[in-house]
Formats: C-alpha cells, structure tokens, sequence
C-alpha cells in the first residue's frame, strides 16, 4: 500500500519529464512525437533563430536608449514559440511581460512591441484581429484573467482556448492557484503555461516551494499537470497540442510546467545574473540549447542549412530595423491622450484637465 | 409604482438588466441558489439559470480576474464581493486591472463592470464586514465608486452602473438595506452617475453627505430648523467624480459647509471635497468648512458602534460650531 510519505507514492513520480529530441536532436520517445508537417517543421525553426536575433539585437537597442523595459527571453525559445505554435488564430493568448515573442508571433506588429518596451499607449492598440490581453506586470494576475476568458469562450459556445503565461515564481502567488482552481471548477478551457527558468530574479526555484516540480501543483486544483523538457520545441509542442485538444473537448484546464533557462539578466533594467548563477549552470543549460537540437534534427531531415539560418537571421535584423523606424515615426504622448483613455465619456474631473492641458498643448504648437 | 426596500430595489435592478442584455451576468459567493447573504440576488437564479447567475468559489481575487476575462469575451459582469471588508484580497484585479484596461490598452479595450458589495455600520457586524473603504477607491483613477442612500437612486444608479462602459464600484450600506421603504417605479430608469441630489434645500449651511449620513443628516436639519438653521443637504451618491458644480452651486448661496461621513477622519472623501471647496469658492465661505467623521482608529468592535459612529448629535455640534464661527 502507497502511504503519504513512501517513496513510491511521492506525488512528482506522477510528473515525469517529457522528452522528444535530446541535446543532440535525436528522437529518443517516437511514441509521443507529435505530427507536423515538413513546413511546420521549418516555420517552428525560423521563429526561433528570428526571434534569438531580434532578441541579441533588442539587447543592445536597450543599451543604446532606443529601447526602454526588456526581459530578454534567449533560451526560452522552445517553450515560447513552440506552444504559441499551437495556438489557433483566434485563441486568446494572456502574457506575462517576458511573453513578447508569443504576442508577435501571434499577430502583435514588431514596432508596437517596441512602443510597449519604450512605454507608448500605441503599444497597447493591439489589432482588431489579434485575440490577446497586453503583458502583464502583476505577477500571476493574468491566470485569474484567463480562467475569465476561458470560461467566457465557453458561454459563447466557441472552440477557442487561453493560453496564459508566467514563470516559476509566479507559482508562489494567490492568483496563480486561484486562476487554475477556478478554470478546474468551470471546466474553461484555459492552458496554464508555467516556463520554469528556475530563477525569478535572484531567488532560485528551491526557494519558492519545496514541491519537487510544479506540474503537480495543478494536483491542487484537480486538473492535469505535465512537466516538459522546455527546450525540447517537439516536446512543448505536443504537451501544448494535448492540452489544448482536453481544453476544446470540454475536458477543462491543463497545466505545462516547462523546464527551460533564461541566458540573459532577468531584465535589461540592472540586473547581474553573475550575482547568482554560476557560470557552470549556465554553460550547462547553453548545452541544452533548443536551437541546437531543433537544428541537428531538421538537418538530418534535410530540412534546414546554413543558408536557411543566414537569410533568417538577415530578415530578423531588416525587420527589427523597420520596426524601429516605424516606432521613431509615432507621434509623442499627450496629456489629452492619455486623459481621453480614461473613460468612454469623460467625467466632470477628466474634462476640466482636458480643457486645462489641451490649452497648455495649443500653446506648445 | 410600487414600495421597495432597497434591496428590493437593487434586485429588481439586476432582474430589468439581466432581462434587456442577455451578456449581464452576475456571479460572486451564495449569489445562485442562495440568493445572496443578504438575499440581494434572490430569484435571478430560477429565472435566467446557472448560466446568467453562478456561484464561484471563494476567492475575491479570482472572481475580479474572473470579471475581466468576461469582459474581455463582450460580457457585462456584475461581480459581488461579500463583504467590501474582503475587497482587500481584490485590490489589484480591481484598482490594477479592471480600473487600467481601458487606458493600458489605448482604448482598445474596457470594462464594463459593476462591483457590487455592502458595507457601513450600524448593524452589529463582526470583523471587517461594516468597514467605509470607498476613500480607498475614489483615490483609483478609471473607477467610478457610487453610494446611493435610498431605494430610488439605488435602482436608477444600479441600471446606470450596470449599462457604464467603465468599472463602477457599487457600494451598498447595510443598514439601509431594509430599514424603510419608498415609491420606485417598476420600469427601468437611470440616475445619472457622477451627478449629486440636493435632497433638503436650505439657506445657512451646506451638509455634504453620501450613503446612510445622508438620512442622519436629514434628522440634524430637523433639529436644528427648531433653532433657526436651515441646512441644505447634498446627498453625493457618486463620491468619485465629484460633482463639483453642484457643491459650489450650493456654497455660493449659504456660504458655508460641513461635509459629513461615516469613514474615519484619515478616509474616505471629506478631505478631497473640502480641497475642492477651498480650490472653487473660498471667497464664498463665512467659515473653514466643518467636518463630521469617525475616530481614525480601527472600525469599533461591534458592541462599541454606538459611541463610534457618526451621529445627528456630531452634526449638529459641528453645524453650530461652523455656523458660530
């Protein structure tokens, strides 16, 4: 009999890793590969190479002032983009601040990721077509907002699912067991995306729980959990098709803990992972590299070259450049523009600052 | 025409909007079978069903989250927080996320949500059940926090928080839940939120109110009309915004004021209406203008409510002081 306590019946034994390819980009578990074609395959592997070098490049626009809050995300390519891969058009996609990529390539143009990053409410008009809440600070308080929607798609009968995501740290936060629980007890169909870079700041994973991995913490909620091999693109793939799959059959939420590694500082803003992260650690995850394995396996396949990497990373670059350009174009804040955000029709309040600043800003013309 | 109480008033509210949009939905804790702990919601379940008026589990800060993310899927949610004591545990889905979408999203998106819940004192509540928060939230821009004080503005203001684009905070004081009836139509009808109601008219003084002072307020000026004083009283019923014209209005006529609330000194609204006074018409005053407000200590333990609240003695003293300055 498995008691509480024994060995045999610790709950992260019901929470192994899924793995597809390993760092050597060998399939070592064909069973649970999923089906993509030869088109998908190379789509997946450019997103990934475009976004390493849109975010070297974004790195070094910070440095240079042209771009302002950044949370660097190479490592975390497979976990991103391999489950935003899943997403359908019109599934709603809630981010946390370093889930820029996904909002991209979910339909958010580059240049109003950057007026996001520079700080410009243009940043936040996002495209009519374009199902997606805008990155969220508040650590966590996107799982609330996405059981929401979840189970609003439900209401409206639609088969859409939410894909939300957040970190290791946020694990630790109210909102995070409390979006989950509510998804479980709505059946919404939401996917809970934890990308576990086993560092929030400073604080390593060790020192948010004692649980031996998060996937089980959706145990708490009653919903499947699954942990994956985050910088395995085939692996995060499937858990994501999966859940997403449970999600439109009715079935209720999932939580994806993804194992993965942040090379860059936490933010842009001052941080020095050098104050604690050994260079071993990480010199040990840069063996993981998914793009590394994503590569052996496609080139083994005949998929992809030197020259399909070149003239990606060539379009990554013209592509940040005129992003850039066009976010310089926009005009600058108002204080009217700001005000007139406030209210569908402004209040007594609101419209005396209107009147005052709109007179301050003729006079500036 | 019919008597209502007013939280027959704020039922039937809810009942005429779930009828007319079919995307109001209204959800919180015992809000479904139960009818809500103040019987608020009783009857919306068996008439619109589990899908229009449904129970979460308890969590304040899941059920704003919850709000926003309908919201978001084109609903109109009328969210309750038990208690507003508990509003604590949804400070940042309220103040952070409901309040910001509109601006954060450079008008791309809103909510249109009402949050309703009970507070005020006089009822003999235990822990942080009766505590008068609103101060907290008239300081959250994007939030429009309303306070009616009688079952006809609680209708008008509920159907008009209801069909606002924004977040509308709804703030319903227990005490005047059951405690008189009055004529409210049975047909839908708005108060217009973010505008007063001279409920006395006068010409000594100027009391500016808002939720259950506003009928303590209406007993001082009876008192003292036997003295010769004639107060005008200014029921807010929005206490963020203010309406502004209408206080000046008033002022420029009695040229003096004394703004009364349940709220410790340190909160709720009386410093910010005071400040507007001094900003609008401080050539119009004969006097600083009085206030009338709790002790700036913790909201009293239930069997000292009696000497902690607010009273018709507090404002008459101070009405006097401010008259006799």
């Amino acid at each position: 009999m498995d008691l509480p306590g024994n060995d045999s019946g610790r709950i992260e034994n019901f929470f192994p890793t899924l793995r597809i390819l390993d760092t050597q980009g060998h399939v070592i578990n064909e069973q649970a590969k999923p089906e993509m074609s030869n088109d998908e395959l190379k789509e997946l592997m450019r997103r990934m190479v475009y976004t390493r070098v849109w975010d070297q490049r974004a790195l070094k626009l910070n440095r240079q002032g042209r771009l302002g809050f950044y949370a660097p995300v190479a490592g975390q390519e497979a976990s991103m983009l391999a489950s935003e891969f899943v997403m359908d058009q019109e599934d709603w996609l809630l981010p946390s601040y370093r889930d820029i990529p996904q909002l991209v390539w979910h339909g958010l143009p580059l240049y109003k990721a950057f007026l996001y990053s520079r700080g410009h409410f243009e940043g936040g008009q996002y495209p009519e077509e374009l199902k997606a809440v805008m990155p969220q600070i508040i650590i966590a308080a996107q799982c609330t907002q996405a059981a929401g929607i979840a189970l609003g798609l439900k209401k409206r009968e639609k088969k859409q699912v939410a894909f939300c995501y957040f970190g290791d740290g946020a694990t630790s936060q109210g909102d995070f067991y409390e979006g989950m629980n509510f998804a479980g007890a709505y059946r919404a169909p939401a996917i809970f995306i934890c990308q576990n870079n086993r560092f929030a700041i400073s604080v390593p994973v060790e020192k948010q729980t004692a649980a031996a991995s998060l996937a089980q913490k959706a145990v708490a909620a009653g919903i499947r959990g699954i942990q994956v091999d985050g910088m395995d693109p085939l692996a995060v793939y499937a858990a994501a098709q999966k859940a997403r799959e449970h999600a439109i059959a009715g079935d209720g939420p999932t939580l994806i803990e993804a194992l993965t590694y942040r090379y860059g500082p936490h933010t842009m803003a001052g941080d020095d992972p050098t104050r604690y992260r050994t260079d071993e650690l990480t010199g040990e995850w840069e063996k993981r590299d998914p793009l590394i394995r994503f590569r052996f396996y496609l080139e083994r396949l005949g998929l992809w070259s030197q020259e399909d990497e070149e003239q990606t990373a060539e379009q990554a670059r013209a592509d940040v450049d005129e992003a850039l350009k066009q976010a310089d174009r926009v005009s600058k804040q108002k204080v009217t523009d700001l005000l007139g955000f406030m209210f569908e029709k402004p209040t007594q309040n609101i419209q005396e600052q209107l009147d005052a600043y709109s007179a301050r800003e003729g006079d500036q013309r | 025409m019919t008597q209502m109480t007013m939280i027959q008033a704020i039922t039937d509210a809810m009942r005429t909007e779930l009828r007319r949009d079919d995307n109001v939905l209204v959800f919180g804790e015992d809000v479904a079978k139960n009818g809500g702990v103040f019987r608020a919601t009783e009857g919306l379940y068996d008439e619109f069903g589990e899908d229009r008026v449904f129970d979460t589990p308890l969590a304040e800060s899941g059920i704003a989250g919850l709000a926003l993310g309908l919201a978001l899927q084109q609903f109109r949610p009328v969210m309750e927080i038990q208690f507003f004591g508990f509003v604590f545990e949804a400070m940042d889905g309220i103040a952070s996320q409901l309040a910001r979408l509109r601006y954060r999203s450079g008008g791309h998106y809103h909510a249109p949500v009402t949050i309703r819940s009970p507070f005020g004192g006089g009822v003999k509540t235990p822990e942080l059940h009766a505590d008068n928060l609103e101060g907290l939230f008239a300081q959250c821009p994007g939030l429009k926090v309303v306070i009616p004080s009688n079952p006809y503005d609680a209708k008008g203001m509920l159907i008009a928080a209801i069909r606002d684009n924004d977040p509308v905070l709804f703030l319903e004081h227990m005490k005047l839940y059951r405690s008189f009836r009055e004529e409210v139509p049975k047909e839908a009808y708005t108060v217009e939120l973010g505008k007063a109601n001279i409920v006395r008219e006068g010409s000594s003084l100027t009391l500016i109110t808002y939720g259950a002072m506003v009928r303590t307020a209406l007993k001082a000026a009876e008192q003292l009309q036997k003295e010769g004083i004639e107060c005008e009283i200014i029921d807010l019923r929005t206490i963020s915004p203010l309406d502004t014209e209408t206080i000046v209005t008033s002022i420029r006529k009695t040229n003096r004021a004394v703004v009364v609330q349940e709220a410790q000194k340190q909160a709720g609204i009386a410093a910010q209406v005071i400040a507007e006074i001094n900003d609008r018409a401080l050539l119009h005053l004969e006097a600083p203008v009085g206030r009338v407000s709790a002790p700036d200590s913790v909201f009293p333990f239930a069997s000292a409510e009696n000497v902690w609240l607010p009273n018709e003695k507090d404002i008459i003293e101070q009405v006097k002081a401010t008259v006799n300055f």
